[in-house]
């Protein structure tokens, strides 16, 4: 029996019924959704973290972890950084244009102190942690490597000062963390210091 | 009446169960020149209870926590009673499923089993593939070695390279900066889950198919064909039952496989670092990755896609264009083949040709995605990629232009 029966407002009531209904589905998936956020213990550990650097050698390579990734500490020799501007054409962002850097190491050696290079040790590929390469023309990467990080994952080149080299996987530069120097010879990693 | 047949009254007045069990089964009819390339859909679902019941086990003796991960894999693996052998099922038995899946989707490939009506069939089985590469990877990192952990790291991160949200949404599925202990446990959670969910969708293709009906060797449609055979009038003359005659022959084949799965369990449960790979026996370190890195193999082809493509205009999202597409475009798979013909035995030398090519390339890409990312391999990866593409954006083109040969009414041998 469909007479006296109000289609439209049959209709209405359907429609809205779904809409709400709808809308409360949604809302419910919200803590779902959001649980899979950082949770605050998460995110606490990503505070800063002091580096004593007083006992690294010319050369050498420092591993520090910071929010669970790798920050390199290398100590360049002066070889390494003249060799820096001879790479200048082989490489994707040689003036460091895209922003991975703080304003701070937005210079050719990409460091607050030309000697010490800071960077994140994360490909800025997919991720992998490059390999440590200083050494001059191995068999491997050819007789122009001056020294630098190589991925073993996917092949990307960086040079001394985590320059991204032309032509590989990796679209940028790798990412200097902000840091500032507590002393001469200890870095605080994760707070910018500003140009000093 | 008997007391059983009494019971089977009872329960169908209640439950369709003669009912299903004639439709799916009994009186299914399959076409009757079915191949040695059939054996692999049941085979798959025999592989999926094997991962299922294996992985169970697992889950009782594993703890999905970042600083006894390893170590529990570990107890698993030397401590509990026939632990190795369940370990060595459930690992090898990932590796298995891929191989026989590869096969049975090759089946498809070579007797246009996802032609008219079958598409959705295929876009069905193309969803079990996706979810079953989930599955294997979140599974991957359960046992938290550095390959484990280094494997995960890259595949995250390949969301990452998805211009604006791409950052937040590696956060989110990783529920912290890193692949941590966070992710570690949601993954396990979701690794159990998955199968289950791949079991519904077997059932779900299992559904399909027996609306369609079986695509076989011939590529012939036997419900078109002439009706009557010695069971039915009215079922398709070139039909068999199911049940006994598939589900017998299918016996002999999963004896086969057995044999073959007992053989590499027993011998080579690591597959040669293929099936479990060296770093892996190293527990997981976030600050040193692994000099090599590599998938396991059933992921390399499409990992060798992506390496193939170089980043350019700042972003290196391109590689991983590619590598969703090498697999999307399998599901366009049914609109791309104008053939008027289904099976590869009709088909002319072209398509056959263009077949060849492309199992060659798929089997080369796999290689150059185990191996180190060398200037040549990555020329060989940037070739092959590319054949790999053509193969099916050529396909409307040369499906069409082959000479095919005339098909026959009835099926062959």
């Amino acid at each position: 029996m469909s007479e006296g029966v109000d289609l439209k407002k049959r209709r209405f009531l359907t429609l809205s019924t779904a809409v709400i209904g709808a809308v409360g589905a949604g809302a419910v998936a919200v803590p779902f959704v959001m649980s899979w956020q950082p949770s605050a213990r998460a995110k606490a550990a990503g505070a800063p973290v002091e580096a004593d650097i007083s006992k690294l050698e010319e050369g050498q390579l420092l591993r520090v972890k910071w929010r669970g990734k790798p920050v390199w500490v290398v100590y360049r020799t002066k070889q390494n950084l003249e060799d820096l501007p001879k790479l200048d054409g082989i490489l994707a962002d040689p003036a460091s244009e895209v922003e991975q850097q703080p304003a701070s190491c937005k210079n050719p050696t990409r460091s607050i102190k030309p000697e010490y290079l800071i960077a994140i040790g994360i490909c800025t590929h997919l991720g992998c942690s490059p390999t440590y390469r200083p050494d001059v023309a191995p068999a491997d990467l050819g007789a122009d490597w001056l020294g630098g990080f190589f991925c073993p994952c996917h092949g990307s080149k960086f040079d001394f000062a985590g320059r991204v080299y032309a032509g590989v996987p990796a679209p940028t530069n790798l990412v200097i963390p902000p840091h500032s120097y507590l002393s001469d010879k200890v870095v605080l990693i994760g707070v910018d210091g500003g140009a000093s | 009446m008997s007391a059983l047949q009494n019971m089977v009254g009872w329960i169908d007045d209640r439950f369709p169960m003669t009912k299903v069990w004639n439709e799916h089964l009994a009186q299914y009819y399959a076409p009757k020149n079915f191949n040695f390339w059939y054996f692999f859909g049941s085979l798959a679902m025999l592989v999926l209870v094997i991962q299922i019941l294996t992985g169970l086990w697992l889950a009782m003796m594993y703890k999905p926590d970042a600083d006894l991960a390893f170590a529990s894999v570990e107890y698993i693996m030397r401590d509990v009673n026939w632990g190795w052998l369940i370990r060595y099922m459930h690992s090898t038995g990932a590796s298995a499923f891929f191989l026989v899946i590869y096969l049975h989707m090759f089946r498809g490939l070579m007797y246009g089993s996802y032609r008219k009506p079958r598409e959705l069939l295929w876009i069905i089985g193309m969803i079990i593939y996706v979810a079953m590469m989930a599955t294997a990877f979140m599974g991957y990192l359960l046992p938290w070695g550095q390959m484990s952990l280094w494997g995960a790291a890259v595949i995250v991160n390949l969301f990452q390279a998805i211009p604006i949200v791409g950052e937040d949404l590696a956060i989110w599925i990783r529920g912290d900066f890193v692949i941590s202990d966070v992710t570690l446990n949601r993954f396990f959670a979701l690794h159990f889950l998955l199968p289950f969910v791949l079991a519904a969708l077997v059932f779900v293709h299992i559904v399909a198919l027996h609306k369609v009906g079986s695509n076989n060797p011939d590529g012939i449609e036997i419900k078109k064909g002439p009706k009557g055979n010695r069971w039915s009038d009215t079922a398709p003359a070139d039909g068999i039952p199911f049940h006994p005659y598939y589900s017998v022959k299918d016996i002999a084949g999963v004896i086969v496989f057995l044999m073959f799965f007992a053989g590499i369990l027993f011998f080579a449960p690591e597959g040669g670092g293929y099936f479990l790979e060296a770093p892996n026996f190293e527990p997981a370190n976030p600050l040193k990755t692994p000099v090599h890195i590599a998938p396991v193999w059933y992921f390399t082809p499409f990992y060798a896609i992506l390496r193939a493509v170089p980043s350019f205009a700042g972003t290196q999202v391109w590689g991983v264009i590619a590598m969703g597409a090498a697999i999307v475009v399998l599901f366009l798979l049914p609109w791309l083949d104008r053939s008027p013909v289904k099976s590869i035995r009709y088909k002319g030398g072209l398509y056959k040709g263009f077949l060849a090519m492309f199992v060659i390339v798929f089997v080369i890409l796999g290689w150059l995605g185990t191996q180190p990312a060398t200037e040549l391999y990555t020329l060989f990866a940037q070739i092959a990629t590319t054949l790999y593409f053509a193969f099916f954006f050529l396909m409307p083109w040369f499906s069409k232009a082959d000479k095919t040969k005339p098909v026959p009414e009835r099926v062959t041998k």
